[in-house]
């Protein structure tokens, strides 16, 4: 009887269990911190977290599209070096078009090679990771950029701006997580998306134009990118040639967090963002708790390894493999 | 070998109940050496999970498992295995990159010194294996490159490495030709004569005549009796299945056409069909009858934008069209129900709603927005109109009986309100009850008007849902029949390549 109630309540608890992650942490947190759950941290926590959160409601399109976006990175490296760069040049109400359009054609890169010649997405995005990095070095000629009048220019309230006492990233971040959560859960699509990730063969079997799906859903994602610089350049005025190495697994642990499936076909960018807050919030806590940065790297990979094996342990109804 | 007055496997009053659904109810089941035993049953009344049990894959809640007289418990496939009892899936479970030979001794193979394979010895007992077997190919050869029907009997040959007690066939005969079948049966009594214990798991009422001995018949995850196969008939085992009896009739519609909806004109695609010429006119049903490979699937591609004809011309209502991609075909009124609803018919993880209304999600809106009513209303309107059994609309397309999905993916195309609507393979893998209901339907459709190509491989559905009979043969039309003068002799004649004396 015990044993049948388990396992009927196991998979909603499953659903939740990222949730139920979230709060043990918050909790584990808090009793080692004083300072943790201050509201000055918890609001700094979520400004940290709006360029990984940015880029990662992107990278969730992509994935419920049935692919990756390892590219994210050295693309947040090439925006925001670009707008930085052109921001004294031309002035930032021409660099952030046309770095927006630079980076879109990053993506209709990736989004040609992946949607329309039906290339795998880990290699394509995986050499676009190495490609655009060197494509950035070359621009730059291995100099670092920086905006001169820092306190002058109105390029500051992305990054550096509040509004009604609200961080601008904060607002940026979650004006967007509603927008493409709209988009994902109630427009035609987003159902699109859903059902290319889900079965492209199907999909197309129903007239549904897989290539161009997949195509945009990589525009969408370099068009997070380059918003995300803007929040980037604008609250540092200044970019290292490499500053979003490494944000794209970052960025693919928040959307794995949040339970989106790599097989494609269902994930959800409200989740999504539960799982990049969770992220910002480990990493917050490490460093509260003083340990050094990079112990974060390895709690990061354990606390996601383990949660997913708790999803699949759930789903499978034990904690070890099946036998097929 | 084996004692034959032991069952060489026996199950005693097994249930299995998973949340919410008991799945087995109490069965009984027992095959003897050297005798096959059909099971039957609808899709979901429990054969799967019956045979998941037998192969070590579940663990019965209650009941037990009698091998050779000694009860045993088997909780992984390895020790069914050892216990004698193989199972051959229903899908296919090689690594098509392998050998034969590899696949054959998959997990097993024989070594030499420091791990190294064996492959001599390998190879030998391979081919000794598929000698056996009768098969014309070596065990070298790479699993890919084989037929459904080779591939399948290297599977066959892989359960033959073990002393095999009981050897477990689901569904075999899906995607065999017919020719192909009859080298499998005389497997099958091979097997039967050395004393193997046969489950033989089908639809296919001839197949279950043919072969077996005795049939236990399964509904709603309960026995319902077993039967000597000598001894009774189709009609019996069929009410037992599902309850009532079925109709075995040949299509006597009173036949009224209207305006040809779909003309095709010297079809060519080099290779997969040639020179194909036909017509649908509607409230016509048109039957295109063959053997696997004769180029009906590819011309139903062709037709929906899937491939590009070289030559001819398509005609809609009697204009000339072009279509390239599916989209086009969907825009000229064309649907197509795909032969493998799985894979080509549905998103398994999606809502049933959201998988019917997959292809015109785009103009069932509001402003931006999908109108969750309009999707409703037209999930509710063929649900009903096909009687599609689900609890809510939320339910995911990939839990339902094969009956359901294929349900689901005729009414996701009707109600495109197509001008033609193309069926392949209609009600391959799909339990009796459903299946006749899908040849009412076609017939229903067809009075309604609309013009409908219904591809298949088996007769009797031709039969019985036709109004006219295309049989092809090698990608090319060899005749064509009306209802009324077909007969299933110049029918098999026709598909098989003869030119008989009255064909042109």
């Amino acid at each position: 009887m015990l044993m049948t109630r388990l396992k009927a309540g196991g998979p909603a608890i499953a659903k939740q269990g990222i949730l139920v992650a979230f709060i043990v942490f918050m909790i584990a947190f808090s009793l080692m911190s004083d300072r943790f759950l201050s509201a000055d941290n918890i609001m700094s926590v979520f400004r940290q977290s709006a360029i990984i959160g940015v880029m990662a409601i992107g990278a969730t399109i992509v994935v419920i599209g049935g692919n990756l976006d390892l590219s994210v990175g050295s693309m947040l490296s090439f925006a925001t070096v670009l707008v930085v760069d052109l921001h004294d040049k031309i002035g930032p109400e021409l660099a952030i078009p046309v770095m927006v359009l630079a980076t879109l054609c990053l993506g209709a890169i990736n989004g040609f090679l992946i949607g329309i010649l039906r290339l795998n997405s880990l290699i394509v995005t995986l050499g676009m990771l190495s490609a655009i990095q060197g494509l950035v070095l070359i621009y730059s000629g291995g100099q670092n950029v920086d905006i001169v009048d820092q306190r002058g220019t109105w390029f500051a309230i992305f990054g550096r701006g509040a509004v009604f006492g609200i961080a601008t990233p904060i607002i940026i971040f979650g004006t967007l997580a509603l927008i493409f959560h709209i988009i994902m859960t109630t427009m035609p699509f987003g159902r699109r998306v859903h059902a290319v990730g889900g079965n492209p063969t199907a999909s197309v079997f129903s007239g549904i134009p897989r290539s161009r799906v997949v195509f945009m859903t990589y525009l969408i994602s370099a068009l997070c990118v380059a918003i995300a610089a803007i929040i980037l350049g604008s609250r540092v005025m200044g970019s290292q040639n490499n500053v979003g190495q490494g944000y794209e697994l970052q960025v693919l642990a928040a959307v794995i967090l949040g339970g989106t499936s790599l097989l494609g076909g269902s994930g959800s960018i409200l989740r999504t963002v539960l799982g990049v807050l969770m992220l910002a919030f480990i990493q917050n806590g490490l460093i509260l708790m003083g340990q050094p940065y990079y112990t974060q790297w390895l709690v990061t990979w354990v606390v996601i390894i383990v949660a997913v094996w708790l999803d699949v342990a759930a789903k499978r109804g034990r904690l070890f493999s099946p036998i097929a | 070998m084996n004692d034959p007055r032991e069952p060489a496997l026996r199950l005693q009053g097994i249930v299995k109940t998973f949340p919410g659904v008991r799945a087995l109810d109490g069965v009984d089941f027992e095959v003897m050496p050297g005798e096959v035993h059909a099971l039957l049953g609808e899709n979901g009344a429990g054969k799967s999970t019956l045979m998941k049990v037998l192969a070590g894959m579940y663990q019965p809640d209650e009941g037990q498992i009698i091998i050779a007289g000694q009860p045993v418990r088997m909780t992984t496939p390895i020790e069914a295995k050892a216990q004698g009892v193989v199972l051959i899936h229903q899908e296919l479970s090689l690594v098509p990159e392998m050998s034969a030979a590899e696949n054959i001794y998959l997990g097993e193979l024989p070594r030499r010194s420091l791990g190294r394979v064996d492959w001599k010895t390998l190879e030998e007992r391979s081919n000794a294996i598929l000698t056996r077997l009768k098969c014309k190919f070596r065990a070298e050869v790479t699993v890919a490159h084989l037929s459904i029907a080779n591939q399948q009997m290297v599977e066959i040959a892989r359960a033959l490495t073990v002393d095999a007690r009981v050897v477990v066939f689901d569904e075999p005969t899906a995607s065999l030709t017919d020719a192909e079948k009859v080298v499998l049966f005389d497997i099958i009594n091979d097997l039967k004569a050395q004393g193997v214990g046969i489950v033989y798991i089908s639809h296919r009422m001839d197949e279950i005549f043919t072969l077996s001995d005795r049939i236990t018949v399964l509904r709603d995850g309960a026995y319902r009796g077993t039967l000597t196969t000598a001894e009774t008939n189709e009609d019996e085992v069929t009410r037992l299945m599902i309850g009532r009896s079925l109709d075995l009739s040949r299509n006597e519609a009173p036949r009224d056409f209207g305006k040809t909806m779909l003309e095709v004109q010297k079809l060519t695609c080099p290779g997969l069909f040639e020179d194909v010429s036909f017509s649908v006119r509607a409230g016509e049903v048109v039957g295109f009858y063959g053997l696997v490979g004769a180029g009906r699937t590819e011309i139903a591609e062709t037709l929906f934008g899937l491939r590009v004809p070289d030559s001819g011309e398509i005609r809609i209502d009697g204009e000339p069209v072009a279509i390239s991609s599916p989209r086009d075909a969907i825009a000229h009124g064309i649907s197509l129900v795909p032969e493998n609803r799985k894979e080509q018919g549905l998103v398994l993880q999606m809502t049933c709603r959201d998988n019917m209304t997959l292809p015109q999600v785009q103009n069932l809106t509001t402003g931006p927005f999908v109108s969750q009513s309009a999707e409703l209303a037209i999930f509710d309107q063929y649900r009903d109109k096909l009687a599609i059994k689900t609890p809510s609309w939320r339910q995911s397309a990939g839990v339902l009986s094969g009956g359901n999905q294929q349900k689901i993916v005729i009414g996701k195309w009707l109600s495109m309100q197509p001008r033609v609507l193309i069926v392949d393979e209609p009600t391959r893998g799909i339990d009796v009850g459903s299946k006749s209901e899908i040849h009412q339907l076609l017939r229903d459709l067809a009075a309604q008007g609309y013009a409908v190509i219904v591809i298949s491989s088996e007769m009797p559905e031709v039969l019985r849902v036709s109004d006219r009979i295309v049989a092809m043969y090698h990608g090319r039309i060899m005749r064509e029949f009306t209802i009324d003068e077909v007969t299933e002799d110049s029918l098999v004649q026709a598909i098989s390549g003869i030119k008989t004396t009255e064909a042109a």
